[in-house]
Formats: structure tokens, C-alpha cells, sequence
């Protein structure tokens, strides 16, 4: 449409930068602090520009972290998230689309009520059980282990049902023309419903690496012990120093690293990662 | 539930396919939520030896506890505040980023990468703004003649955590609504241009109306969003404080559990914020999956 | 190559609903049965039933002479060609002629062997490693019809291939089916809705009703001879005129109309008349049939008259250049009428 509205035009242009800063702006100011040396921060004035310590910094948290924090060294915590988020989002999508399969392309006695099982899911996040969870993590032995900071985590609802909801768009004579053809159930999957759902798979681990990096409360309840603590559930003990102000070059340091490869996810595979969203919410 | 026309017939292979995610669920979902709502009903003694069986006593006992009812309160205040903050402002930057013809792409771009950001980070990245001694914002702030110490006034607790809340969630309402948007069929704008309305006059009266499904949705999850993924914000940051001021319902579950070993009353609040989610999903599923469509 | 036989074969539903009633049919080895009738007749089902696609609730069905009831479709070694072709998206045209071939564990040679073969039969060779959704609707269906041919099966099963494909291209299609089909000598039984294509391509036509059959035989037969209201109304472009009239004596009375009927022994009594729009000639004398033309659609090749005869709806054949008038005037061959039972609708005589 051909419409002359300059003042418009310019309010527009103007909220996006005006929202684009303010979306921004922590984080940058988090970047800044951290390229500074801790002095920055007892002067009284608040750096906007980034310093020069930005090696320096970096290398200290990654190597020996903030002694004072209880918390280890920050390349440890980095591999620790790596590890759980891989995990989740890989255990996830495997059982997921398996369990999906099962509903829709077979019929079998408490078909509904395994549906339904899958489905309660979504109405019991962790913070609404935290301590029997716990109890059952703690009795079987599986505090501090990646596989009790990842395996009660992969059960839940959204991507069962984002590859129903897909699946049952695929074409019922590729199924039939596959059966015609020779294919039984295992191989109809691993040959054609795989690669056709290859899209989806992607996009719907973006979302979950998201979600399994930035897990907070669960990592926080079972890791007692140092060397399994995740970055995001670590910067936490890093910031909250009670006794002394907190190293705020070093902690906006952990910050930046903690938020970065999710980050870097979304923006480097931003088309899927916003399939994956508008997918799993219907 | 559709289902396909045609399925496989084997037998044994469905149950072998689901029985991981089934027992997954049934040991770290089902088993131990049935176990929170049998806990609400126990009292246990300090150390432990003794367990009785109270029944609702746990419940009424919480429901005229005025810390309890201060925490709902909080929670809806905090909820509300939220849900409005952010709903607002990503709105009115998908209805400008909607209005470009070009580089929509790129304007997405930046402004949806915080979905990528945990909500703990975004508690950190606020506190560290506001915080009373080095942080940027109390300094400017101070220069307009306000004081801001979030950890003795409450009010300014309860600012912060919505702020910090509400920054993280702008990015995933912006995608919904801005698809929303770019959903409305171009000629029904044409068809309202000729009738004589300009472009604000279109916002109000033809894209809001027909967003409505998506912003019905996006109130629903949101009010989840607020009632329990920010946990990580609260720990993170105020601690339930100053004077309980920001101890939403989902954090009390935790702090009286875990460090005031309270597990009946624990559970209890479990229980009740367990009612809730399904209160909420079931409206989730009835009345908005009908009506969103991308 | 062999013969298919169904005997008594019935579909039911939970519920009751009979999809399929009694349904027994001999095809001949080599033989092409077109299944026809329109949409919820059961042609589909029936069809399905054979592949092993929908199980039988009743009845026998057996390829060559083997009761094929409960075997699974891969084992049944026929081919079928789907409405929506459902060609694998993600493999290559050689890749999706081969699949079937692949899972029952054929050499890698052979398979090529095959697919040369195939695609040379069907012209596609030139398309062998694109995908799908690269080529045109017409190649596609080709593609489809390779991945029958290259399994050289007992039988071909067509589901309604053509019907997503525009009308030229549907002419086309179906003489290189029938060609293709002629040349392997493979059994085929093809389901259309469409009158015509049925009649062009079968050996011999089954019509089916709501899941019942309605006639079998010949082209020629079912167009000659048909069996039933049904059958009469369904087969031939324009539909047969089916009109209410009574028999008295020697005549047959239309509204105010009288015609003779010659050396033909009807029934006394109402009667439903049947005949077809270019058995009514022009006539001067001896003239019964007095149309008032309500309108005229030109063709070019001829002209279709559309009137009423007591209040029921008539369609005439007329030469392409026959004047306009108000009245035209016909006769009808008494051989040439059809007669049916004017409340079951069966064919009398």
C-alpha cells in the first residue's frame, strides 16, 4: 500500500531501536563489566565502555574460577551444561519420536491410556514435585551423574506431540505404498518417516539444547558435589557472595560464557529455532 | 483422537517403542507427584520417627496462614505485572516490526535472541543493574531524585524481578504475535485502507481483534511462564525478600521444603499449585488450541 | 501373472455399516477389470481388500490359488499405483522404483536390470536421479507405474490413478495404460469413478452400488444391456433418459404421447422407459416422440436437445446442422428401448 506517513514511519523506527536497546542493554553492560579489572566497579562510576581486561578475565574464569564462590572453574561447568543439554535434547528426540510412532501408527489395547499418561506430563513441571523427585533421584543413586541431571528431564509432553502432530500429516499411501513395497514397520521408519521428519528433528533440538542448557532448579537440587555443577545453576553462587561484594568483572565474565552458546544457537539457526517454537505450541 | 487410516499390525513392537518414555514418566513424573499429594496429607515430626496421618489439615492450615496467603497475593501481582508488561511491549514492537516492508527480517533478528537467555542469567543481568552499589540504573535513577535499594524496599524487589522477568519473555511473545500479524490477509488491510482507515485506526479495530485467539494464548502462557519458570529469577535475586515480599508460591514450595524441612506443608503447596497448572493447561488445550492456527 | 478370485467378500464396520456386500467376481489371468461406480460405492475398499490394505470381514479372497485373507500385502506380490502416486519424497526416481525390490533382498544388478527396463518402457529414463518434486504430474504418475512394473507382479491395482491429472493428459495416461497393460499381459483391476475411462480401458467393467454389485460384463453390455436403473443412469455420456410411462396393450403411453412398440412383450403397466440420447431419430412420419426444446447446447460435432416430457427431463442427439425449431419430432425403435421395473428398477426382459 502506497501511504504517506512520515511521523509514523519515524515512531516505528524508533520503537525498534528504542526495543532493540532495551533488549540489548543488559547484556551489553554485562559484556563491558566484564573487560574491566574489579577496580572498575569501587569508583563510582559504572564503565559503559568495555575495558581491557577482556583475556584476562576470561582466562581467569576458565581456568580457576572465584575461589571464594564454592564454585569450580568455569570450563568445567561449561562442559558439564554441554553434557546435560546433548543429552537432553538427544534423549529427548529419540524417545519422543519413538513413543510418537507408537501412537500414531499402531492401534494396540491402552493405546488412549498411554496417550494420556504422556499427556499429564505436561501438567507436573519439576517445581510442583521438586521433593519426592528428588527422594526417587536420591534412591536410585543417581545424584551427582549427568545421567540424573538429564534422564528425568527427557519424558515430557511437546515433542511427543510436535512428531504426532507431524506424522499425521504424512500421506497415508506412503505408508500403504511402503507396506505394498515391502516395508515393515522398522524399516518404513528408518527409511522413510526418518528422513521426512528431518526438519522437524532439527528444529525441535534447537529448542530443547535451549531448554536443557539453561535448566536451573534440578541441577541446583542434585549436585551436592562441586565438579557436577552446570553454569547457569553456578552463577548464582558467584553472584551471591555474602560476605564481600562479588567479583563483578569475573561474575559478568561466567555471565557472558553462560549465555553465550544458546545464544549463538538462536542466532545462527534462527529459521528453525522459530519453527520450532510456533511447531511445539499447537 | 484422529488417528491414521491404516496402521501396522504387529503386536509387541508399539509397547516395546513406548515403554522408555513411559517409564520414564512413571518414575520421575506420576510416582513421585502421587507421592507429594500422599505427603500433604502427613505430618512428619522434626526427626523424623513419627509420621501421622492429618488428612486436610495441612491444607487449611496453609490456606489461614498469612504468610501463604501473602505469597498468593504476590504471585498474582507478580503474574499480572508481567503478563502485561511483556504481552504490552512485544506488541508494540511486532506491530512495528509488521509495519516495515523490509528488513523484518533482520529487526527479528535482534530482538529474539533473550528466548535464548536462562531466567536465572536474566535475574543475574538485572540485579547487576539495579544494584544498589555499582549498578547503573540506581545511578541514574538517583540523579532523577529516586533511591533505589531493591534489598530493603520491597516495592523495588517486586520491580526488579518483573523486569527481569518480563525482559526475558518480550522475545517469545514478539514471535507469536508478530505472526499473528503476518497473518492477517493483506487485502482485508487494502479493503480497510479504502474504506477510510488509516493505519492506527487499523491496528485497533482489525489486527487486534483478529489477534485475539494469539493473544488469549499468549495470556495463558504466560501466567504459567510467571507462576513457574521464574523460580530460577526469584532464587537468583531476591530470595523471596525483602520481608517475603517477592516469595511467589512456586519459590515458598522450595524455601519451606528444602530449608525449613516443613515436607506436609511443602507438599500441600505442591498439591495446590499442581491444581493450578492443570486448571491452566486444560484451558490451554480447550479453549485456545482450537482457535491458533500458523 | 494370475487369476484373482472374490468369493462372497464383505467389509462391515463397527457399527453396521457395509462397505462391501457379497461381492463375487472372477478376473481372468491377464484379464483388466475396471471396478467403477461413484464415491462410497465401495470400489476403493474392494480394491484395498485385494492389496491387503482393509482386512475382510467376510468372504474369500484369493490371488492365483492362494487364500490370501490374512497375508500381509508385501507378500501378496501384486503392485499398486496410488491417486496421490505416494512416491518417497526424499529418494530419487531410481531410488523409489527400487525400494520394493530392495526389501525382498534382489541383487543389485537385477534391480538395475529392472529399473532400466521399466523406465525405458515408461520414458522416464531421463528422470531417473531427480526427486519427485521435480517433475510434472504426468511423470510422476509414470514413476509410479515403473515402481509397479519393475516387481513384476501377479496383479496390478489401480486406485483411481488419473484423477489428478487434467483431462488431456488423462486421455493420454489412459491409452498407455491400456497399451502397457496389453503388452505385460499382468492382471489389472483399476477403480475409477469415471464412467469413461471405464469404459475404454476394461476387458469387462463390475459396477458397483453401495457396496453391492450391480453388473458385470463387457463394455458393450453394460452400455447395451443394462442390467439396472442403476447401471443405465451411470454408464454413457449423455445419461441414459430413464422416464416414467405405462404399458397398454400394444403401446407405450408417455404423458400425452403414444409409441409403438412393435414386436416387443412388455408388461402391463407403469414401467420405467429407458433410451439413450442418439437412439431418438428425427422423424416426419410415423412420428411419436414431440419435444419442445427448452434449450440447445451446440457441440459442433452434433447438438444436444434438452426438453421435458412430462415433466421429466430428456436429452436428443441432433445432427450438427440441424435447424432451430419450436417442436422437433422423433421415433424410437422399439429394439432400441430399454424397460425397467418401475419400482425396483431392474432391467425387464
Amino acid at each position: 500500500m502506497v501511504e504517506n506517513r512520515p511521523i509514523l514511519d519515524f515512531l516505528t523506527h524508533a520503537v525498534l531501536i528504542i526495543g532493540i536497546a532495551f533488549i540489548a542493554f543488559p547484556l551489553y553492560l554485562a559484556f563491558v563489566a566484564s573487560t574491566h579489572e574489579q577496580t572498575a566497579f569501587t569508583s563510582g562510576v559504572i564503565p559503559v565502555l568495555p575495558g581491557n581486561q577482556l583475556i584476562e578475565n576470561y582466562t581467569i574464569m576458565l581456568g580457576t574460577g572465584i575461589s571464594t564462590s564454592g564454585a569450580p572453574p568455569l570450563s568445567l561447568m561449561l562442559r558439564n551444561s554441554l553434557i546435560m543439554a546433548l543429552s537432553i535434547a538427544f534423549g529427548k528426540i529419540i524417545i519422543s519420536i519413538l513413543s510418537a510412532y507408537a501412537i500414531v501408527y499402531f492401534r494396540f489395547p491402552f493405546r488412549m491410556a498411554a496417550f494420556w499418561i504422556i499427556f499429564i506430563t505436561l501438567m507436573l513441571p519439576v517445581e510442583v514435585r521438586i521433593i519426592p523427585t528428588f527422594k526417587v533421584v536420591a534412591d536410585l543413586g543417581m545424584l551427582n551423574s549427568y545421567a540424573g541431571l538429564s534422564i528425568p528431564l527427557i519424558a515430557s509432553a511437546t515433542a511427543t506431540f510436535l512428531f504426532r502432530q507431524f506424522f499425521l500429516t504424512v500421506p497415508e499411501e506412503l505408508m500403504e505404498a511402503a507396506r505394498v513395497d515391502g516395508a515393515g514397520p522398522l524399516r518404513f521408519f528408518r527409511d522413510i518417516l526418518l528422513p521426512l521428519s528431518r526438519t522437524n528433528i532439527a528444529a525441535l533440538f534447537v529448542i530443547l539444547f535451549i531448554y536443557g542448557w539453561n535448566q536451573y532448579v534440578w541441577p541446583l537440587l542434585i549436585t551436592t558435589k562441586v565438579e557436577y555443577y552446570t553454569v547457569v545453576m553456578g552463577i548464582k553462587r558467584m553472584a551471591a557472595v555474602s560476605d564481600a561484594e562479588p567479583q563483578w568483572h569475573l561474575v559478568m565474565a561466567a555471565v557472558v560464557l553462560a549465555a553465550l552458546p544458546p545464544v549463538l544457537v538462536v542466532v545462527f539457526m534462527q529459521r528453525l529455532f522459530i519453527k520450532g517454537l510456533t511447531e511445539t505450541e499447537k | 483422537m484422529s488417528t491414521k487410516r491404516n496402521t501396522f499390525p504387529n503386536f509387541w513392537l508399539p509397547y516395546v517403542l513406548l515403554t522408555p518414555q513411559l517409564a520414564i514418566t512413571l518414575v520421575f513424573f506420576i510416582w513421585p507427584a502421587s507421592q507429594a499429594v500422599w505427603q500433604s496429607f502427613l505430618r512428619e515430626d522434626a526427626f523424623g520417627f513419627a509420621t501421622k496421618l492429618i488428612w486436610f489439615e495441612n491444607y487449611s492450615q496453609i490456606f489461614s496462614d498469612p504468610n501463604y496467603l501473602n505469597s498468593a497475593k504476590v504471585s498474582v501481582v507478580f503474574a499480572v505485572s508481567v503478563t502485561a508488561l511483556s504481552m504490552g511491549i512485544s506488541l508494540m514492537l511486532a506491530a512495528a516490526v509488521d509495519r516495515l516492508i523490509r528488513a523484518s527480517n533482520f529487526y527479528t533478528s535482534l530482538l529474539v535472541w533473550p528466548y535464548a537467555i536462562a531466567p536465572a542469567i536474566a535475574g543475574v543481568l538485572w540485579w547487576f543493574l539495579f544494584n544498589p552499589t555499582i549498578g547503573i540504573l540506581p545511578y541514574a535513577l538517583k540523579m532523577a531524585g529516586i533511591d533505589w535499594n531493591h534489598i530493603v524496599n520491597s516495592n523495588q524487589a517486586m520491580v526488579l524481578v518483573v523486569i527481569a522477568a518480563s525482559w526475558k519473555q518480550i522475545s517469545y511473545n514478539f514471535l507469536f504475535f508478530l505472526a499473528g500479524l503476518q497473518s492477517i490477509p493483506k487485502s482485508m488491510m487494502e479493503a480497510a485502507a479504502i474504506d477510510g482507515a488509516g493505519p492506527l485506526k487499523r491496528f485497533w479495530t482489525i489486527s487486534l481483534p483478529l489477534l485475539s485467539p494469539t493473544t488469549f494464548f499468549l495470556i495463558v502462557i504466560n501466567i504459567v511462564y510467571s507462576m513457574f519458570d521464574t523460580f530460577p529469577v526469584i532464587h537468583a535475586t531476591t530470595e523471596g525478600g525483602p520481608a517475603q515480599s517477592t516469595n511467589i508460591l512456586v519459590y515458598k514450595v522450595f524455601v519451606d521444603g528444602f530449608i525449613g524441612l516443613n515436607l506436609g506443608s511443602s507438599a500441600a503447596q505442591s498439591v495446590v499449585l499442581m491444581a493450578l497448572v492443570i486448571a491452566l493447561t486444560v484451558i490451554q488445550f480447550r479453549y485456545v488450541e482450537r482457535r491458533v492456527h500458523y | 501373472m494370475a487369476a484373482i478370485g472374490l468369493s462372497n467378500v464383505s467389509k462391515s464396520y463397527p457399527g453396521g455399516t457395509m462397505a462391501v456386500d457379497g461381492v463375487s467376481l472372477l478376473v481372468a489371468d491377464g484379464e483388466f477389470i475396471v471396478l467403477v461406480g461413484p464415491s462410497g460405492c465401495g470400489k476403493s475398499t474392494l480394491l484395498r481388500m485385494v492389496a491387503g490394505l482393509e482386512t475382510v470381514t467376510g468372504g474369500e479372497i484369493r490371488i492365483g490359488d492362494r487364500l490370501v485373507n490374512k497375508v500381509e500385502p508385501a507378500d501378496r506380490d501384486i503392485a499398486m499405483v496410488f491417486q496421490n502416486y505416494a512416491l518417497y519424497p526424499h529418494m530419487s526416481v531410481r531410488q523409489n522404483m527400487a525400494y520394493g525390490l530392495k526389501n525382498r533382498g534382489t541383487d543389485k544388478t537385477e534391480i538395475a536390470r529392472r529399473v532400466t527396463e521399466a523406465s525405458g518402457i515408461l520414458q522416464i529414463s531421463e528422470y531417473l536421479d531427480r526427486k519427485p518434486r521435480q517433475l510434472s504430474g504426468g511423470q510422476r504418475q509414470r514413476v509410479a507405474m515403473g515402481r509397479a512394473i519393475v516387481r513384476d507382479p501377479k496383479a496390478f491395482l489401480f486406485d483411481e490413478p488419473l484423477s489428478n491429472l487434467d483431462a488431456k493428459l488423462r486421455v493420454e495416461m489412459r491409452g498407455e495404460i491400456r497399451l502397457l497393460q496389453r503388452r505385460l499381459g499382468t492382471t489389472a483391476i483399476y477403480v475409477t469413478h469415471d464412467q469413461l475411462e471405464a469404459m475404454t480401458l476394461a476387458d469387462r467393467l463390475v459396477v458397483l452400488n453401495k457396496g453391492k454389485i450391480e453388473q458385470i460384463g463387457t463394455p458393450i453390455e453394460v452400455y447395451g444391456k443394462p442390467q439396472s436403473v442403476f447401471v443405465a443412469s451411470f454408464i454413457g455420456s449423455p445419461a441414459m433418459n430413464l422416464i416414467n410411462a405405462s404399458v397398454a396393450g400394444n403401446e407405450l403411453r408417455l404423458g400425452e404421447m403414444t409409441l409403438p412398440l412393435g414386436e416387443r412383450v412388455i408388461p402391463q403397466g407403469p414401467v420405467t422407459l429407458g433410451f439413450r440420447a442418439e437412439d431418438a431419430k428425427p422423424a416426419i412420419s410415423g412420428a411419436n416422440l414431440r419435444l419442445k426444446a427448452a434449450y440447445v447446447e451446440e457441440l459442433g460435432s452434433g447438438k444436444l436437445l434438452h426438453s421435458f416430457v412430462d415433466g421429466q427431463r430428456v436429452v436428443v442427439w441432433l445432427a450438427p446442422d440441424t435447424q432451430a425449431q419450436e417442436i422437433f419430432t422423433f421415433s424410437i425403435d422399439p429394439s432400441k428401448m430399454h424397460f425397467f421395473d418401475h419400482s425396483s428398477g431392474k432391467r425387464l426382459t
